[in-house]
């Protein structure tokens, strides 16, 4: 995307909504979301691409059409916050937040050097849009439930947002915390659950009886959708109606994810959690996106 | 159970409620200092939240809860909750007191308090009823190793008060400290001592309480109510023991014990109501060493196991923390 292109735009741009009227489609934020993060990889040589590629559609919906930010003051009392519970996910955040022009592009280079601001577990006091410290897991949720009932002491209308995983979902400390948005009424809390199926040991499904996902978050008493996670449009539609519908509690977007998306050599590796990928192979990674993005917009 | 008519059956101590006092008979008390401490800085302070997980009743939170109804957050018995809830609203600018009990702050909820509060610094007070040997209920309830674990988690600030006095000050003293607080709670009807002693409470200041020129103890909470005690009655046998009080474990005043400690042969005695391992005696030790000091030096602490269930001054005299116990314990070490 050129600055030419996003300043043609910015009349129409509301404040908070940087991106709005932009004419970058979703669906190309998500392909430049999947290719920064190829590229962090790339520095690394191995990591958590798989997880990064799978939930670059919902990072893309979320960053350029749902959540309210200044891409130049991070910490702007009335942003919406997007707490990253699963911290290993960081290089798909940092590639979201580079893409939203939060980060520059040319941090790209440092990812996991010593000395970076985009650390592999993500933290909150190394990276400007980190909003905390994810990575031990099960505490998205719960930071969530403090800072969405802060929200409302402060008679704040910004939303809470919280990106966790399937695997998350193992955790005793989550389901503290969706019992407690229940209780106290969150409708400013939204949950995003990841489900790619993949934990460090192998499949989630095969470690702790996940499902029924829908049912489960519906009898806790949450606004509850279930989307398959890559398919954009449906994930627009599903953050529009949770930020939208009229009852008095929390709401999550459980997200059926395709790990590695996009890249077929990397989606059908079976145990694809933690990625070790060949010199070559990034470069033919990237080759590959490049394709399939340019012959989807011909 | 006896069936004997005639002999009067002995009166056995029981364990009786789960915070049973620990204030003799007679000595003077005051209500919940914790909580009308709290009621009386959160008036000009709108900021203070409180929040708990089932315990306001036993943490003198409740005193909070009936002041500012709509400033008391009530999480129900979720102690991960609890601490992650905390750091979320004072991400929000809001300054927590989270109070439970001392075994659920530090071993159920210990991952969330280090890394959602301490690791970034957040400015949440946690308040924990029945540290150490409080309580007469057994392991389940007596956080006799709370300030070994917390003592290795960076950012924390840990603070050990010793009577209602020092309570009362405390309150306002850890909310105007920046960053993240652990500080053991003694509730119900609290001892008042150190009114007698013209003691002021500062974080990270240890205060010598009376001189004395054979024995300098060194020591913290309520046992240095009870060395205040022992030195009294170690007088009366002509031994003169000095009491320096160090409520503030992390940062530990070292300064002032290192200064006190150089003051002539004294045997130097580290009394605590904690397991002997990890708390203000290994601190001191370590801290002694390490600035080339090796007095005559002892523990007076709880032993390291599981302790019994039962009535308190039973326990406390069986584990050594009695001023009794302590009495014998100094003499057999002169």
């Amino acid at each position: 995307m050129s600055s030419a292109m996003l300043d043609k735009t910015s009349a129409a741009r509301r404040d908070g909504f940087p991106y709005a009227g932009s004419n970058v489609s979703l669906r190309e934020r998500a392909y430049r979301i999947r290719r920064h993060a190829l590229r962090m990889g790339e520095v690394q040589g191995q990591g958590y691409i798989a997880q990064a590629l799978g939930i670059a559609d919902v990072l893309a919906v979320s960053y350029f059409r749902a959540l309210r930010y200044r891409p130049d003051d991070v910490h702007w009392e009335e942003r919406d916050r997007f707490l990253l519970s699963i911290g290993h996910y960081a290089i798909a955040l940092y590639a979201a937040l580079i893409e939203a022009r939060i980060l520059p592009e040319s941090e790209i280079e440092t990812y996991g050097t010593d000395g970076s601001r985009l650390p592999m577990s993500g933290m909150a006091a190394y990276t400007p849009g980190m909003e905390i410290t994810g990575g031990s897991l099960g505490h998205g949720v719960g930071i969530a439930v403090g800072m969405a009932l802060g929200l409302k002491r402060k008679k704040s209308d910004a939303f809470v947002y919280t990106l966790f995983s399937d695997g998350e979902l193992n955790e005793g400390s989550i389901w503290e915390g969706i019992m407690g948005a229940t209780h106290w009424q969150l409708d400013n809390l939204i949950g995003i659950v990841d489900v790619n199926d993949q934990q460090a040991d192998g499949p989630s499904s095969a470690m702790s009886s996940r499902e029924p996902l829908h049912e489960r978050f519906r009898a806790f008493g949450w606004h509850t959708q279930r989307v398959d996670g890559n398919d954009i449009d449906a994930v627009a539609a599903a953050f529009d109606a949770a930020r939208a519908a009229k009852i008095a509690a929390p709401r999550i977007v459980i997200c059926d994810t395709q790990m590695a998306k996009g890249i077929p050599f990397l989606e059908t590796r079976e145990r694809n959690h933690f990625l070790r990928v060949e010199p070559e192979e990034w470069q033919q990674a990237i080759a590959l996106l490049d394709e399939t993005f340019s012959g989807k917009t011909l | 159970m006896s069936t004997a008519q005639t002999a009067a059956p002995k009166k056995r101590l029981t364990t009786s409620a789960m915070i049973a006092s620990i204030a003799a008979p007679g000595q003077r008390t005051a209500p919940a200092p914790f909580g009308n401490a709290l009621v009386e800085l959160a008036r000009s302070r709108p900021e203070i939240v409180g929040l708990t997980a089932d315990l306001a009743k036993y943490t003198d939170l409740h005193v909070f809860a009936q002041a500012f109804p709509d400033r008391f957050y009530q999480m129900g018995m979720a102690e991960q909750l609890l601490m992650m809830a905390a750091a979320g609203l004072a991400r929000e600018g809001a300054m927590p007191f989270v109070t439970t009990y001392a075994v659920f702050a530090t071993r159920r909820a210990y991952d969330f308090i280090c890394m959602a509060i301490a690791e970034e610094k957040l400015n949440v007070k946690i308040v924990c009823a029945l540290p150490g040997l409080t309580s007469g209920y057994g392991p389940s309830h007596q956080a006799t190793e709370d300030i070994a674990i917390f003592r290795g988690m960076p950012n924390l600030t840990i603070i050990d008060p010793a009577d209602a006095l020092e309570i009362g000050q405390a309150v306002p003293a850890i909310a105007a400290h920046d960053g993240p607080v652990y500080m053991r709670l003694l509730r119900g009807h609290v001892p008042l001592v150190l009114d007698e002693y013209g003691y002021k409470f500062e974080i990270g200041k240890a205060k010598s309480l009376r001189p004395g020129n054979d024995v300098l103890v060194i020591s913290t909470g309520l046992a240095t109510m009870r060395a205040l005690q022992a030195a009294e009655m170690l007088e009366k046998d002509r031994i003169g023991v000095e009491v320096l009080h160090a409520a503030t474990i992390k940062p530990l005043d070292l300064d002032t014990i290192i200064a006190a400690t150089g003051k002539g042969g004294r045997l130097v005695v580290v009394a605590e109501n904690h397991t002997v391992i990890g708390g203000l005696g290994e601190a001191v030790a370590a801290g002694l060493l390490r600035a080339g000091i090796a007095p005559k030096f002892r523990q007076i602490g709880l032993p390291d196991e599981f302790l019994a269930a039962g009535a308190l001054p039973t326990l406390h005299d069986r584990y050594g923390i009695s001023a009794e116990a302590m009495v014998r314990q100094i003499k057999g070490w002169l």
